[in-house]
């Protein structure tokens, strides 16, 4: 199929930036949506021109490294998908495809696709851990009974990747889903208890700092979201928050 | 708990317990209105009892008010914060393909709310206070008749076309407020139960049945004057 790409081209952090114009021809709807891009950058290259930079590295739908807001949807129209796992076939010959940045102000543009998430680590660094003495005697985390359903919902959480479509895609520019669900995959379990109350305290202050929007509960994170993170772990941040604020303060 | 409403989800949590506040208020007040359809005599007693205890008028009135304000004042403020945290916008975005055109337009239904309040009070409270509190006119008489001029004057006020329109229309934007504001309400208090099918359902039931009542009441005085 052929194609007309409209890309966000921006030189730097400090560059206005535009929508620029490109064809590419013979694209196959087998390929995935990188490997478009790739055949677009080789064109580009053999032209002398800059290619497009964007960010990818398992290309597997693991790593949340691939971002791109494709016709207005983070990781284009597919659900429950990367950018990376995004199929040629989700498009038609002759369509125009718009491919900007995941867009935020705590979400910097670096050069054209490629934005600085490193807010998504400082958060996470603020309380998205447990703190497991590794003197020797760590005790088996196999010996501590949990319960089926809080064992799934746990993993549930875990399976965010950090690839701020969440972010890109609300209309506040909302971390909520992502910060809910690193929250939720400790307070789930009885590993994360003791710590409960500050890690939620510290994440939500960190998110606050980074400048993140606040939530209003659309529901738009959820949807886009492609490891389906679902909205219960924004509630469950919330209780959290709550009882962080006023029972165990 | 000092920086709880700096906080983000503070803030949530506190538009949202305004929001339960106000989402009571409303039955109240529409169950009310509604006796003007059945009882001109219950409706004129109500209002003056409304109108007069000194419960109502000093304690519930104010923390109406408050509410009322506090729930526009933070929505400002969450809009405005929000605004600042989206930095540049989309060339294209498709929101309608993953949230409710309800849902991402809550500031502008809010302003038309807001619009319809000024007006509300221009019609109704100004004077009333008017009466009560500067005349010194507790009666809620009229004074050549003596008898209750609550009826009255709602009839004198749903006689223009215009004021009903008005109302119409405020109460359909209220409406779409309601179909998001309502379950969103619970997800922000953390409780899973906006998000139960049952709950939704009577979300949306509350959302359109409440506003209705109220065009309706406006509606059935334009057309049934006397
Ligand atoms: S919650 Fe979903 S959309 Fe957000 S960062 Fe995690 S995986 Fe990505
Ligand atoms: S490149 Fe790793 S998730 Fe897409």
């Amino acid at each position: 199929m052929n194609l007309t790409l409209k890309i966000w081209r921006q030189k730097g952090p400090e560059d206005k930036g535009k929508l620029v114009d490109y064809k590419v021809n013979d694209i196959s709807e087998h390929m995935s949506f990188l490997e478009m891009m790739d055949v677009l950058n080789e064109q580009l290259i053999e032209q002398g021109d800059e290619p497009v930079a964007f960010d990818h590295d398992c290309r597997e739908g693991i790593c949340g490294m691939c971002s791109m807001y494709i016709n207005g949807e983070a990781h284009g129209p597919d659900r429950g998908v990367t950018t990376c796992q995004l199929h040629m076939r989700m498009f038609n010959d002759g369509d125009t495809i718009y491919i900007e940045p995941f867009r935020a102000a705590a979400f910097p543009v670096i050069k054209d696709l490629v934005v600085d998430r490193t807010a998504f680590e400082r958060i996470q660094q603020a309380g998205g851990y447990i703190s497991v003495n590794t003197s020797g005697n760590t005790q088996d985390a196999n010996a501590i009974p949990i319960s089926k359903h809080a064992a799934d919902e746990a993993m549930d959480a875990a399976t965010c990747i950090g690839c701020g479509a969440c972010v890109a895609t609300c209309k506040n520019s909302s971390a909520m889903l992502f910060v809910g669900a690193k929250v939720s995959q400790y307070a789930l379990l009885p590993q994360g208890q003791v710590e409960a109350a500050d890690r939620v305290r510290n994440m939500v202050a960190q998110m606050d700092l980074e400048g993140f929007g606040n939530c209003t509960n659309t529901g738009a994170c959820e949807i886009e979201c492609p490891k389906g993170i679902s909205l219960e772990n924004i509630a469950r941040m919330n209780r959290e928050f709550l009882s962080a604020s006023f029972i165990d303060s | 708990m000092s920086g709880f409403l700096k906080s983000s989800i503070g803030r949530k949590v506190a538009m949202a317990l305004s929001a339960f506040f106000l989402m009571f208020f409303l039955i109240i007040h529409l169950a009310v209105n509604i006796t003007s359809i059945f009882s001109e005599d219950l409706f004129n007693k109500l209002s003056h009892f409304m109108g007069t205890n000194p419960l109502v008028q000093f304690a519930l009135q104010p923390v109406l008010i408050f509410g009322v304000v506090f729930h526009f004042v933070m929505g400002f403020v969450l809009e405005l914060r929000n605004r600042k945290a989206i930095g540049v916008s989309y060339a294209k975005n498709n929101g309608a393909a993953n949230s409710s055109w309800m849902s991402r337009n809550m500031i502008y239904s809010g302003l038309v709310i807001l619009a319809f309040l000024v007006l509300h009070f221009i019609d109704f409270w100004i004077p009333e206070i008017n009466v009560k509190y500067i005349q010194g006119d507790m009666s809620g008489l009229v004074e050549e008749t003596q008898d209750f001029r609550y009826y009255e004057e709602l009839q004198h006020k749903f006689l223009s076309p215009l004021r009903v329109g008005a109302y119409v229309i405020s109460f359909v934007l209220l409406a779409l407020h309601l179909l998001h504001g309502f379950t969103s309400a619970f997800q922000s208090m953390g409780a899973t139960a906006g998000r139960k099918k049952a709950m939704q359902t009577f979300g949306k039931i509350y959302a359109i049945a409440i506003p209705l009542g109220f065009i309706i009441v406006a509606v059935w005085h334009h057309f049934n004057h006397h």
